[in-house]
């Protein structure tokens, strides 16, 4: 079966097509697993509960149920709201994180647009969604969407710059752009010597690894950097006025944005699609690569998830000195010591 | 300045939460499952008023003092025969309705504080719902039956002054 995915060539628009329908059927399906395992399950867990138990084997269909419940109800704009950008901005945001999915590798071919500039794409595609959340704050003629979305811009700006600072290093140690030359450099690699496990770069960039991971936890403005969208003061930022499918494409967007973005901290650190003893040339990662990359997203998805239900939220003052005084400079020192220790071993 | 924690405290909270999975997943959740499985509630929870009738005396207090006016007391006077022979005839009160509207009731419990007489007590019975709203009015022999429900009340703590009630059945 390996050897028939291998010499399994289609001409260009088939190539589109099911290319198309992969993504829009990963983006919702990805969304829903985490939704189910993370927010559900261990969320529950870790609170004394079980979660729910009523829809489906053990309430695993809960999440359907709900995305059904969210399909009935009416479509609301509010009365002073600017319809049209109103309207527009949840798909923005579901825009940029559909975009994000085309640079994944789940193997070497296993990929939508095999880009030489992979990481660049990634991070530049991924704030997109600022423009879609302050459209829809600017749009829903609501303080408190205004407010949350103007929280949502400086946050996801703010943060945007370690985390770009972060891969820097991953770069510099890979010397290479692509997503799937940074899996190479990883399985190839050797650490003294002994390429047991090839070079998992969570190892040499773990400073990296903890500020991307804290990079991306407010980027997906989850506690405890969810400032924008504090229920307790306002109310639920730029979400407030959105009811029915468009906040579900909200929600969709969220739970899919951080399912990339674990799967690129997977990529980057922790050695993406490939298992240190199988060569990455091997056609058995046609079947291999999205398992392998599943699981350690999942692992990846544990650590965000774990630390988005322990911690209680900033301050919007001590989320700003944060990134600006710590993550930052932490980053930037993390680059000069990765390239000199490059030039100089 | 408190003392510094051995563990940054960042760190102690993921071991919580981490610790707190472990504990569910190997000994059960702290909750319920509600219907399916029985729930069980504290001993002096306030599920439903039980009355204790030879106690009323129809004094009207709890009726008076309920916030959301939810109890019908309607008595009438009649004369008991003398306890002692050659004695006065007594005037005692009888009565006639003695109705808890469980649609109003807040579950303060002022009629039960405020009862002179031992009369109404809490039982943490809490399953009766109704599918029709008026069905919630208990009248003075279903507040009766509660009383079969009322658990004993449970002893002070060492050292208390005060006497333990005794629960009349």
């Amino acid at each position: 079966m390996t050897l028939l995915l291998a010499s399994f060539d289609p001409p260009y628009w088939l190539s589109t097509l099911i290319k198309v329908v992969v993504v829009s059927a990963v983006v919702p399906t990805t969304a829903l697993i985490l939704g189910m395992v993370f927010l559900f399950k261990i969320m529950s867990w870790m609170q004394s509960r079980l979660g729910p138990q009523e829809a489906g084997p053990r309430g695993t269909l809960q999440l359907l149920a709900d995305g059904v419940k969210f399909l009935q109800k009416e479509d609301i704009a509010p009365n002073g709201a600017d319809r049209w950008v109103f309207k527009v901005a949840p798909l923005v945001v579901l825009m940029s994180t559909l975009l994000l999915y085309v640079a994944l590798p789940a193997s070497m071919r296993l990929v939508v647009a095999d880009l030489d500039v992979g990481v660049f794409f990634v991070l530049a595609i991924s704030s997109l969604s600022v423009i879609g959340v302050l459209m829809a704050g600017w749009a829903s003629a609501n303080k408190y969407s205004l407010m949350g979305a103007l929280r949502a811009a400086g946050q996801l700006i703010a943060y945007e710059l370690p985390m770009v600072l972060a891969v820097v290093g991953v770069v510099i140690q890979a010397g290479t752009m692509s997503l799937n030359g940074i899996v190479f450099a990883q399985a190839d690699g050797a650490i003294f010597g002994w390429g047991g496990i090839g070079n998992p770069y969570i190892l040499t960039q773990f400073v990296g690894f903890f500020i991307f991971i804290a990079a991306v936890q407010a980027e997906l403005t989850q506690p405890p950097f969810d400032m924008p969208v504090a229920e307790s003061e306002i109310v639920s930022g730029y979400q407030v006025e959105y009811t029915g499918f468009r906040f579900l494409i909200f929600f969709l967007a969220e739970f899919a944005t951080a399912f990339a973005f674990a799967a690129i901290a997977a990529v980057l650190f922790l050695g993406g699609w490939a298992v240190p003893w199988l060569p990455t040339s091997s056609d058995w990662y046609y079947v291999l690569g999205p398992i392998v990359l599943f699981a350690k997203v999942m692992m990846v998805a544990f650590i965000i998830f774990w630390v988005r239900f322990t911690y209680p939220r900033f301050r919007e003052d001590q989320l700003q000195s944060l990134a600006w005084k710590v993550l930052i400079p932490l980053a930037l020192v993390n680059i000069v010591v990765t390239a000199a220790l490059k030039v100089v071993l | 300045m408190p003392p510094k924690p051995k563990v940054p405290g960042l760190i102690k909270g993921l071991g919580v939460t981490f610790g707190e999975m472990v504990k569910t997943l190997k000994d059960g959740p702290q909750t319920t499952r509600y219907p399916h499985e029985r729930e069980e509630v504290a001993p002096r929870a306030r599920g439903v008023i039980a009355l204790h009738e030879e106690n009323c005396t129809s004094c009207m207090l709890c009726a008076r003092e309920c916030p959301d006016w939810c109890i019908f007391i309607e008595a009438h006077k009649y004369l008991a025969p003398p306890r002692r022979e050659g004695g006065k005839p007594r005037q005692k009160n009888e009565l006639d309705r003695f109705d808890i509207d469980f649609s109003l009731c807040m579950y303060c419990g002022i009629c039960v504080e405020v009862c002179p007489f031992d009369a109404l007590f809490w039982s943490p019975e809490h399953e009766y719902s109704e599918v029709r709203i008026a069905d919630l009015l208990h009248d003075k022999s279903r507040l009766d039956q509660w009383m079969q429900t009322v658990p004993e009340f449970e002893p002070y703590e060492a050292g208390a002054d005060a006497k333990v009630k005794k629960v009349p059945r």
